[in-house]
């Protein structure tokens, strides 16, 4: 017995191609992202947008992969635009250029978020994988000088975690309307390069203490958002609010998923947007309704209180970590598996000093 | 209080517009969305820059006629004071 599907969704999130220049070495695009080709063309995307906007999407976010490498974004961006959907583009930066974004500006995209490896020059570009540093700072004037809303999003980890003064100062100085201090979440090529990139306990208080600072100086200038890390919680995230409630996410090659890492999971299988519509997939996918609602659900989770707050957390993780994606997130210190986490920590504590390998995304190990 | 000489405006980041499935007006920005009362959509709509504060309620004074006008100020204050707190309106300095 499994719950009924919302009436609507409200968020799509369109991930155009896994295809883009940086290699930071925890994307959130699949491992194995290379193996999957066949994008969608642009008749297929115009349909799904339509199909979004239909089934009650308000916004669509753009991503990816580096959306800017689908050179068929501007016509995306005008048929949202035309669907009065909320549109934002989510970038590098990388390929972009002052022409390109005033031709998405007149296509009617809404806002643009940048990722900013690290306020540091050098760490940034060793991070991301090559030299795009100055490039970005360039964007983000653009973004700015075009009357966008300015979103800088720093993913953190052990290596930037310190910098987080830094961050603000250079949103301040950017003008940024929005800073995301987003710490990894450590699943996929993240959960491949844990050892490395997990800060200490004692790094992220005191980052945390310096975004509250922050947030409470500039309120109602730059909005600043501090993502906490679940493997510093006691309790686990509420995972894109809830599985399949919120948001409907589209691949590359138009497999429809209810989170970035769903195909990820063992024995579910994802309809494709080519084969049947959205409305059907967000109502009647066996995968979309596997972890909907309560009856899922194993103890502790089924009998907490906490049940509908953060719905048993991920259930990616719950994969990752304990090889069955229907556990207790084991971020939770209720589940029985939360020693696989505090043992992380250990380790992250331990380890700092030593010499880690980082695996970069797509490609060759790389000791720092 | 807001003063009333200010020339609220909705900013460049926050789009209003109507959700069909709830037939309410939601003010959208990124990542997040606020749906609004008939009230707040009435004085949302009303901050384009172009009308003063005192203006503004003046208007939502004859829109929504009952009750005492002292408290329908404090309460758009209030209001447009939390919306410029999430940076989605401006100009409530004059």
């Amino acid at each position: 017995m499994s719950a009924q599907a919302p009436d609507r969704i409200y968020t799509l999130i369109a991930e155009l191609t896994y295809r883009c220049p940086l290699r930071c070495p925890y994307c959130s695009n699949p491992l194995d992202f290379q193996e999957r080709r066949d994008e969608l063309d642009t008749a297929d995307w115009l349909r799904v947008l339509d199909e979004a906007s239909a089934l009650g999407a308000l916004q669509v976010n753009f991503t990816g992969g580096e959306p800017l490498l689908r050179d068929d974004l501007e016509a995306l961006v005008r048929r949202a635009s035309e669907l009065d959907l909320y549109t934002s583009l989510i970038t590098s930066g990388v390929p972009l250029e002052r022409d390109r974004l005033l031709a998405l500006k007149s296509s009617g995209l809404n806002a643009v978020q940048l990722s900013l490896q690290d306020p540091r020059k050098a760490a940034c570009n060793r991070i991301s994988g090559m030299d795009a540093y100055e490039h970005k700072l360039q964007v983000a004037r653009w973004v700015k000088e075009l009357g966008f809303p300015l979103t800088l999003n720093v993913v953190l980890h052990r290596e930037n975690i310190d910098q987080v003064a830094e961050a603000v100062a250079l949103a301040e100085t950017l003008g940024a309307d929005r800073l995301e201090l987003a710490n990894t979440q450590y699943l996929g090529w993240a959960l491949v390069n844990r050892n490395a990139l997990l800060p200490t306990q004692a790094q992220l208080e005191s980052a945390r203490e310096i975004a509250r600072a922050a947030k409470a100086r500039l309120k109602g200038r730059i909005e600043i958002l501090f993502v906490l890390p679940d493997y510093y919680s006691d309790r686990p995230k509420a995972c894109m609010g809830g599985w399949a409630q919120r948001y409907l996410l589209v691949t590359p090659q138009g497999e429809a998923l209810p989170c970035h890492l769903a195909a990820s999971l063992p024995n579910l299988h994802f309809d494709n947007v080519k084969a049947r519509s959205l409305a059907e997939i967000w109502q009647y996918s066996a995968a979309f309704q596997a972890f909907r609602g309560e009856a899922w659900m194993p103890e502790p989770c089924k009998s907490c209180e906490r049940r509908e707050q953060d719905f048993g957390g991920c259930r990616c993780q719950a994969f990752a970590l304990t090889g069955d994606a229907s556990l207790t997130d084991p971020t939770c210190s209720l589940s029985p598996n939360h020693n696989l986490v505090k043992a992380a920590r250990l380790r992250a504590t331990a380890d700092t000093s030593a010499l880690v390998e980082l695996r970069y995304r797509g490609g060759r190990s790389v000791s720092r | 209080m807001i003063a009333a000489s200010a020339r609220p405006k909705l900013a460049s980041k926050a789009k209003l517009r109507l959700d069909p499935k709830t037939q309410k007006q939601v003010l959208l920005y990124p990542e997040k969305g606020l749906e609004l009362n008939a009230t707040g959509a009435a004085i949302v709509g009303l901050c384009t820059g172009e009308h003063s504060f005192e203006e503004i309620v003046l208007r939502l004074r004859q829109q929504f006629s009952q009750g005492d006008a002292s408290a329908l100020e404090a309460h758009v204050s209030a209001f447009l004071t939390t919306l410029a707190e999430r940076g989605l309106i401006e100009g409530l300095t004059p």
